[in-house]
Formats: structure tokens, sequence, C-alpha cells
């Protein structure tokens, strides 16, 4: 490989890299939101258990990330100092918590998601990439089966569970198309064997999601041509109240510690 | 927190966990679930969070047969004075090398 080359395809890996850190960051500080103000203790817990889950995730990638991105920055750095134009996540993960059929919802389309990816990303060339998605992967199993029974449970509960999963579903779906959708870094990096190709992802999620709707007794809403571009960096309305609220001390107080 | 007075169809179930493989089912506390599957999601997310077991068990509260503390003194205090059924009440002779 010519010297560009091997640059273009180091700058691939670490936005590939960035992007599922910042999917899972959010996603967790989304979740943590629930803290305190849970239907029940238990789901208090629950909720909370995934988003560590997913902050711990996100605290190995973006860890590495710094070490790729070799400038010093620590994950701390990468998680807090970068502003939302910076920020690789889907667009999915950033929405509001809504109700709890909404959290659901989101929780199940991204879990089923992350489900297939980890579990091609292990065979992923990069020896850093498989493990943490080896270690993420068990997880993810305990993730799905949490947020899928909940959506049996809504869908095809009471007249209003069903009403509010299949609000959420609906106002939701349109941001999935994203998770499928590759840009450049997403091709770069499955073409060098990190990361697996979306296309091959996607009949496996899709499989599994419309197999989870139909028991939830939930309607797949059309297919919406529109892709957000949350990967790129350009994200909805939301992610700057999310990131307002999670790097405040950080920047009001650099170098706080525990 | 919502407890169960606005969640009246969940159910008490109690929570067992084993700490390793090779001990007993511990009694570790309770938590509110709508089914058995949920109650053992909620009891490995409640209870389970700092390594605390490999195997866990839920049985609703209800299916427990107890004993009434109002019948205490009459259950349980008549074994107080029979020091005799414990085996370190008897001395063992020296001519008993192995027991």
């Amino acid at each position: 490989m010519t010297e560009a080359l091997v640059r273009d395809l180091e700058a691939a890996r670490l936005r590939y890299v960035l992007q599922l850190a910042d999917t899972s960051l959010v996603l967790a500080q989304r979740l943590g939101e629930w803290v305190g103000h849970a239907p029940a203790l238990e789901e208090d817990l629950g909720l909370a258990n995934v988003a560590l889950d997913l902050l711990g995730q996100a605290r190995l990638l973006l860890g590495y990330a710094a070490e790729l991105e070799g400038r010093g920055r620590s994950e701390d750095d990468l998680a807090f100092s970068r502003d939302q134009g910076e920020f690789l996540n889907v667009t999915l993960a950033e929405q509001p918590n809504g109700d709890f059929a909404c959290t659901i919802v989101r929780q199940v389309l991204i879990d089923a998601f992350q489900l297939e990816l980890y579990d091609s990303l292990q065979r992923s060339s990069d020896h850093r990439l498989a493990e943490i998605a080896a270690k993420s992967l068990k997880e993810t199993r305990y993730h799905l089966a949490y947020s899928a029974g909940w959506l049996l449970r809504l869908g095809d509960g009471t007249a209003e569970s069903h009403a509010r999963s299949q609000a959420a579903l609906d106002a939701l779906w349109r941001f999935t198309v994203e998770l499928f959708a590759a840009d450049d870094s997403d091709t770069a990096a499955a073409d060098a064997g990190i990361a697996p190709h979306l296309s091959e992802l996607e009949p496996r999620w899709s499989e599994r999601i419309q197999e989870l709707l139909r028991q939830a007794t939930l309607m797949p809403p059309p297919h919406t041509p529109y892709r957000w571009q949350g990967k790129r960096g350009e994200h909805s309305e939301h992610l700057g109240y999310l990131l307002a609220d999670m790097q405040f001390l950080y920047r009001a107080y650099p170098g706080a510690r525990w | 927190m919502i407890e169960p007075a606005m969640t009246p169809e969940w159910s008490l179930y109690e929570v067992f966990i084993r700490a390793r493989s090779g001990l007993e089912h511990k009694h570790v506390g309770s938590v509110h679930a709508a089914d058995a599957p949920m109650a053992l999601q909620h009891a490995r997310d409640v209870y389970t969070r700092r390594q605390e077991g490999v195997s866990i068990w839920v049985v609703k509260s209800v299916d427990i047969v107890a004993s009434d503390p109002a019948d205490a003194d009459a259950w349980f205090e008549p074994a107080r004075d029979k020091i005799y059924r414990h085996p370190t009440f008897y001395a063992i002779p020296d001519e008993v090398k192995n027991l």
C-alpha cells in the first residue's frame, strides 16, 4: 500500500471506531436519564444496567480511538471536549426518551443492530475491535432480551400500551435507514476487513425485527427513503442538549476528578 | 419511583441466589414482576450487579408457606433446654480415636 492509502485507511479506522463509540455513549447517556424516573425500582436498575454496559463499551472504544488518533487525548477528552459536529453516533441513538414505549422501541432497534454488528465484528482483522466486540456481544444479548421482552408486553398488552408502542415505532422507524447506509469510512473499513459490510447485517436485522414486531402485534412502518446523517456529524436538534448536560461538568471544571 | 400501589397486577417474588457452583441458593430479597420470566430478569438486574451469583431462583411469595410468628413460643422455645440434642453435649471417651 502506498503511504497515502495507509493514511486513508487509518483515518477510516479511527472514524469507524468513533462511530461505534459515540452510538454507545449517547445511548448510555439517554438511558441514564431514566435513573430515578423509571416506572418501577426494578426497571430503574434494569435500564441503568444497560446504560452502564453501553458506557463500558464506549470507554473501551474511545480509549482505542484516542490511541489511534495519537494526539495525546484521553477517552475523557474525546467524550467531553468534542462538539456536536464531531460526534458520529447514529441519529436514532440521540432521540429523546419520550415515554417508556418510545425508549423501548429505540432500544430494540439499536440492540438488534448491535447484536448483528458485534457478532460479525468478532471476526474483524482488527484484534482490538474483535476483542471489544466479543465482550460487548454478551452484554447485547441481554440488552435485546430485556428490550424485546418489553416490546412484546407493550405491543401485545393493553390498547393504551399498544397504541403508544405503535406510535413510537412510527416515529422512530425513519431513523433506521441510517443504520445500514454505508458512508466512506464504513466502506473503507469493510473493504479492509476491519468491519462487516452493513449490507450483510441488514437482512439479519430486518428478519429479527419483523419477527419481533409480528409477535408484538405491531405494524412495520413503510420504508422511508430519507437518510439521516448522524454518522457524518449532522445531527437532529436533540444532540446539543444531551451533550450540554453530559459535558457541562468537565468543561466547567477542567481536570476535575472523583 | 412508582411503588406497587400503581402496579397492582405485579406480584412479589422471593429471590434466591447461588454465589458459586456447589453452594446452595440463598435468599437475598424480593422483586416485583408481572410474571416469572420478568421476575428472573428483575432479580438479575437488582441482585447480581456485583457478581453476587451464577444462578437465580425466583418463587412467588404467596407460594411460600410460613410459620406464624405468633406461634414462635410454642414451636421453638421447647428446643431451648434440650442441649443434649447437640453432639457437643457428649464427652468423647479417650479410647475413641476416630469419630
